[in-house]
């Protein structure tokens, strides 16, 4: 019998499945080139190839954002911080330790940037960590506007860095991501690399949310003080799932570094954040599918509009942001949960449909597993 | 309230050697690097002027707050809408002598940006909290309206600067005054003689009228206050109307004194913020000390250090510092919403 949790557990396999598919066929297109057609030739030349990697990249930071503000009811203002801390620390480890002979024999080997990698997600976790641990303990929106200001502290850093972060210009000349001799480049190649670690990072957060964290979180949501009663050490939780949500970020930062092979100030300051905020939000909060659907969704809308608008009123500029901003609030209003919630309600449609339905399945029954 | 860092006591002598280490940090750059009384004398002048802005904001962040429990990030652009506005309808073609065609173009931009205050909150917030939004939602919302209006703002007056003039000349170019030596733009005090007015209008309407009265009860015990005959989204609108006129008049005070730009808001939105963090969220006055606090703060900082790039710092830094060790506010704030374990 196929209980509540059981189908749970079955959408999200069914569901991990298709999008893997997805992901293969988008790829396999760009690479193989059937009937000389590339990615781009199937959009109109509206959504490019180089747009799928950097929806990639940005779902990585959006399902850590998904845990925090739905599971642990907090914002983070300050996201795209975190991604510039995994940006920076790659960029920095990556171009500077061979050029200046730091470390001989070791970093100027292949698996140096892989270990920047994990260095720079430990770096941000840790200084996650430490803003974290006193701000979770306070109530209410006291971490997004922690965040907020740490966000900001962060971007000036990177802008006025000086020799370290090349202050506006940034650092170029990052070398690509390679296992021995195979270099995870040209694009087609990096596709696969950040689209696997992608799926990696979503099926990591289906598995935070069905945890003991997750439990305990989803407990915090309905009520804070029964949580907290029946023994959840509500504030320890909220603080490992920030933490995490900020390794995730910096990773995400560190692929987006080699994938640029430049870095400057740019992506990583209050606008980004809020941008990222707002992805988490469209595409629904409680839900780690919501942060690929929620990518993706403002990705297509700007790059559409983008290229509308500049058809209609023949200018180019910020001028998109106009829709970006209404549709972000109409969102908010009507469908406060966000896309992908409309989209299991649709599931759960479907499945009260006769045919889906087995005998002795009914909704009244108690749950199988009641394991807390 | 027990902060994370043991007994009040502890956290007292922390603090008092805190400010010790860093008023003698500030003096020892100084001596190195031969400011005078006169410099700190200029950069506090300077620093009030933009502090009175950011106690504007600030203002309107705490009034909002108080009522709604939503921090809204629009806050910064009812600034520039302002000074945009202002700046839009001064450079009109009409036959009226300058100053009543500035005095016109101010009352005309706080009655429209009040509008769109009014209107932002019964198009959106109202409708959300209608449906029994969450406080995140809500906030997203202030943030989708945000983008929004920067864009328009673009769309209409392009990236270009605009320009509201000197209040005393009506030109460009201010007249200055040197008093002892240091720079005092006239601009800066009509930006004072604002505040003040705005500060002692606003204390007349809380203290002395119904309505603001009711606006009191409301923040103190929206349900208590409902009981009482007091309707709570009206209440809601009132705020967000305050805010916004609040902000305009902001705007127009210091448009004049810089040049106006469609991303100005930004800026003013987030230093706003700090402010009203700086007095607890709760706290109209504070948010207006706080203010001026932080201007004065991020002048005299980046002055006798130098790094002017990293100016935008100390306001932030503050504010992670204040949240760490009193999120009740530094200055007369509560402990409302504060404590959880």
């Amino acid at each position: 019998m196929v209980g509540e949790e059981g189908w749970s557990r079955y959408a999200n396999i069914m569901g991990l499945g298709v999008f893997i598919a997805i992901i293969v066929v988008f790829g396999l297109i760009e690479t193989i080139e059937p009937f000389g057609l590339r990615f781009r030739d199937l959009t109109g030349g509206m959504i490019t190839f180089d747009t799928l990697i950097r929806i990639g990249i940005l779902t990585i930071v959006v399902v850590g954002l998904n845990l925090l503000m739905g599971y642990a009811g907090q914002i983070s203002l300050g996201q795209a911080g975190y991604y510039g801390i995994g940006a920076y620390v790659s960029a920095i480890l990556c171009t500077m330790a061979p050029r200046h002979h730091l470390l001989p024999g070791i970093s100027d080997t292949w698996w140096w940037p892989w270990l920047v990698i994990v260095v720079a997600m430990l770096v941000t976790g840790g200084f996650a960590y430490l803003i974290g641990k006193p701000i979770l303990r306070l109530r209410g929106m006291y971490l997004a506007m922690a965040t907020l200001g740490l966000g900001v502290v962060m971007y000036t850093v990177f802008r006025e860095g000086g020799g370290l972060t090349g202050g506006h210009d940034g650092i170029s000349g990052i070398p690509r991501l390679s296992i021995g001799n195979f270099t995870f480049w040209p694009i087609e190649r990096y596709y696969w690399l950040v689209w696997a670690v992608a799926i990696a990072v979503i099926i990591i957060g289906l598995n935070v949310i069905n945890s003991r964290v997750g439990r305990g979180l989803r407990a915090i949501e309905s009520s804070e003080v029964a949580a907290s009663t029946m023994g959840v050490d509500t504030a320890n939780y909220k603080v490992q799932i920030f933490v995490l949500s900020a390794m995730m970020a910096s990773l995400a930062g560190s692929l987006y570094a080699h994938f640029q092979a430049l870095v400057a100030p740019g992506p990583f300051g209050f606008v980004p954040s809020v941008e990222l905020v707002c992805m988490a939000a469209v595409g629904g909060m409680a839900s780690v599918w919501g942060a690929a659907l929620g990518v993706t969704f403002f990705f297509l809308v700007k790059e559409v509009l983008r290229a509308r608008m500049h058809q209609l009123l023949g200018v180019g500029g910020e001028y998109e942001l106009i829709g970006y901003g209404i549709i972000l609030i109409l969102v908010m209003i009507f469908m406060p949960q966000g896309l992908s919630f409309g989209g299991a309600k649709a599931l759960e449609w479907l499945r009260n449909l006769k045919v889906f339905r087995r005998a002795g399945d009914k909704e009244t029954e108690p749950r199988a597993e009641q394991a807390v | 309230m027990q902060g994370f860092l043991g007994n009040r006591s502890v956290k007292r002598g922390l603090t008092v050697a805190a400010m010790v280490v860093l008023v003698a940090l500030v003096l020892f750059l100084a001596y190195q690097k031969n400011f005078g009384p006169k410099a700190f004398a200029q950069w506090t002048i300077d620093g009030i002027r933009g502090g009175s802005i950011y106690g504007l904001v600030g203002l309107g962040f705490v009034v909002i707050f108080s009522v709604t429990g939503v921090i809204n990030f629009a806050q910064g652009e009812f600034v520039m809408l302002g000074a945009m506005f202002c700046a839009t309808f001064y450079a009109l073609d009409v036959p009226l002598p300058p100053p009543l065609k500035l005095v016109v173009a101010i009352i005309l931009t706080v009655i429209i940006v009040t509008l769109v205050g009014v209107i932002f909150e019964r198009a959106t917030i109202s409708p959300a909290r209608a449906r029994g939004a969450h406080i995140v939602t809500l906030i997203i919302i202030t943030i989708g309206f945000t983008i929004t209006v920067r864009a328009i703002a673009l769309l209409l007056w392009g990236s270009r600067a605009k320009i509201v003039p000197a209040f005393t000349n009506l030109q460009q170019t201010d007249v200055i005054f040197r008093p002892l030596g240091l720079t005092l733009s006239a601009q800066s005090l009509w930006i004072w003689g604002t505040v003040a007015v705005v500060l002692a209008a606003l204390y007349y309407f809380f203290e002395r009228t119904m309505m603001g009265k009711a606006f009191r009860a409301c923040a103190i015990n929206p349900r208590a206050a409902e009981l009482m005959g007091i309707n709570p989204s009206r209440m809601s609108l009132l705020s967000f109307a305050l805010a916004a006129a609040v902000g305009a008049v902001g705007g127009i005070v210091f448009g004049a004194a810089t040049r106006p730009q469609y991303d100005m808001g930004l800026v003013f939105g987030l230093k706003g913020f700090v402010a009203a963090i700086m007095a607890g969220m709760v706290n109209p006055l504070g948010a207006v000390l706080g203010g001026l606090i932080l201007g004065v703060a991020e002048n005299v900082g980046a002055g006798v250090t130098g790094l002017y790039g990293y100016r935008d710092l100390i306001a932030f830094v503050i504010l992670i510092l204040i949240l760490l060790f009193r999120p009740q506010g530094i200055i007369g704030g509560g402990e409302r919403g504060v404590e959880q374990t």
